[in-house]
């Protein structure tokens, strides 16, 4: 039986009078890739930013219910966010890396950590960056600009980042919306290695995406979830009819 | 045919602005340049005592560039931590509401006439700097850079907002995901991104500040001499001229003296202009 990483229990949000979330239920398990899908607006973003708490930036949201990872709701009062968002790493839909040279792109969570040595964060950017399999690619300009990179290799470069301060899950929201087929090919094949070490959770409309990358997959519908299961099982026999539907394309 | 005589009027009117540079240039060139007849360049720039209307006359403006160079950086002193200070805050850490309250107050500043912050600095400010400080006189160096920083403020607080609303939401959501916290988001992603804009702000409050005639002219106390302390009284280069304009006989030597030290304040001000749209623009 594998292990539960994050449980989510009854959880709803609101974005002032807008009811984004519908009480959500969903056991991600560890080490393995789940991907959440649904078509536009249905929440699936919103549901991935509840997990390290991206929600508390915007003023008007409002959550009900409870995360918990590794059994501790992430929505206690006594909770310190900037340690759940280190354990919680996430890349998002465009590459953003900072105006910053890469090296200190790949080094920004740890000075935030209070990583001052230099051989220490020298010898922790090179791991991020052979684990995001961008180290080849950028080890002789380590010190030139993040925004000289491809969007491929920024994507992964925002890979490394999140790599860097050693989480235990990392939320990618559409990472290869915004990428070439032969980077997603690059990104989908990193991916693949990390869930080795990491849970990782991805949002995506990209049904074979989804198909390809993912052990297990949920269907978000209108702020619902609507099925939840093995990946295999979902795709070869969707239990609900909406779920069938959106699969094969009548709707998305 | 309608179309075409709009298009041809409306050209005009944004034509008219180069008609009214390039004039204003000719007129410069062509009233200054004759003073280098009677002084070198170099004389003039370097020279240490004016006293145009003396027989012979002295005209080395040295006295007046640096009297505007102590007021002016004075005065970015003043604005240029309060004006990038109340842009990091009125950008990311005022509430909505107290935003659409503080931005268009910063920005009221700068349409107060300059007379009356004159007038503020010479019955307010120039007698409270004379009992604090306890001067012969208030109207001093320190005095202008402080109003002067007041007047600078609104341009460099909004040029520097607009730099830092520029920064796209991206780059501070990488940095919270991060476990970064709001300050460490502004100082270490925020700002740094900004830079280039703010910088520009500064350069461009620094224009702003050297180019101000009036209130220099009623409070920074007009003595043409090299300054020494920041509580001595100085002379602009714009007070001068706007001071003794009146008195110079037209075509004399004195008024020549005079359109050359408007050609220096010309180019001067073209050059941190210059400086600063090519920060803008990277």
């Amino acid at each position: 039986m594998v292990r539960e990483k994050i449980v989510v229990k009854d959880l709803n949000l609101w974005f002032g009078e807008n009811h984004v979330l519908k009480g959500i239920n969903i056991s991600i398990p560890e080490k393995a890739v789940t991907a959440v899908m649904g078509p536009s607006g249905c929440g699936k973003s919103s549901f991935l930013r509840c997990l390290n708490r991206m929600n508390d930036l915007i003023d008007t949201a409002r959550v009900t219910g409870k995360v918990l990872i590794d059994g501790r709701n992430i929505y206690d009062d006594a909770v310190d966010v900037s340690l759940l968002r280190r354990r919680v790493g996430m890349v998002f839909q465009r590459p953003n890396p900072f105006p910053k040279s890469v090296f200190d792109n790949v080094a920004y969570g740890l000075r935030i950590h209070g990583v001052r040595n230099k051989g220490e964060l020298r010898e922790r950017v090179e791991e991020a960056l052979k684990d995001a399999n961008l180290w080849d690619e950028v080890k002789d300009r380590l010190f030139g600009s993040a925004l000289e990179l491809s969007g491929g290799q920024q994507q992964r470069l925002c890979i490394a980042r999140a790599l860097a301060v050693r989480p235990e899950i990392i939320l990618l929201d559409e990472p290869a919306s915004a990428l070439d087929p032969i980077s997603t090919a690059k990104l989908e094949e990193l991916i693949e290695k990390l869930k080795e070490d990491y849970t990782i959770v991805i949002v995506t409309h990209n049904i074979q995406q989804a198909a390809r990358i993912s052990d297990y997959a949920a269907f978000l519908m209108l702020g619902e979830l609507i099925e939840f299961g093995r990946t295999q099982e979902i795709f070869t026999a969707p239990k609900d009819k909406r779920t069938e539907s959106y699969l094969t394309g009548r709707f998305g | 045919m309608r179309d075409n005589l709009v298009k041809h009027l409306l050209l005009s009117c944004a034509s008219l602005s180069i008609v009214f540079l390039a004039g204003i240039t000719v007129t410069l060139f062509k009233e200054g340049l004759p003073i280098f007849k009677e002084v070198s360049v170099f004389k003039f720039l370097f020279g240490r005592y004016w006293y145009p209307t003396y027989d012979p006359p002295d005209f080395g403006i040295l006295p007046l560039i640096l009297g505007s160079l102590w007021v002016t950086l004075g005065a970015l002193f003043v604005a240029v931590p309060l004006g990038v200070g109340s842009a990091m805050y009125i950008s990311e850490l005022a509430h909505p509401k107290l935003r659409e309250i503080l931005k268009p107050t910063v920005e009221l500043l700068a349409s107060v006439p300059s007379v009356v912050y004159g007038f503020f600095g010479m019955v307010f400010l120039g007698p409270l700097v004379q009992r604090l400080f306890d001067l012969p006189v208030g109207l001093t160096c320190f005095t202008a850079s402080i109003i002067l920083g007041m007047m600078a403020l609104p341009t460099v607080a909004s040029i520097a907002e607009d730099a830092i609303s520029a920064v796209p939401r991206e780059l501070r959501e990488a940095s919270y995901a991060l476990g970064a916290m709001k300050w460490e988001t502004i100082t270490k992603v925020v700002v740094p991104a900004a830079s280039s804009g703010i910088i520009a702000a500064v350069i461009l409050g620094f224009g702003r500040a050297v180019g101000e005639t009036m209130t220099v002219l009623m409070v920074a106390g007009g003595a043409a001499v090299i300054p020494r302390s920041v509580f001595q009284p100085v002379r602009t280069m714009t007070a001068t001229i706007a001071a003794e304009m009146g008195e110079a006989p037209m075509g004399s030597d004195h008024y020549h003296a005079l359109f050359g030290i408007a050609l220096v304040l010309f180019f001067i001000t073209l050059g941190f202009n210059l400086l600063a749209d090519k920060i803008i623009k990277g």
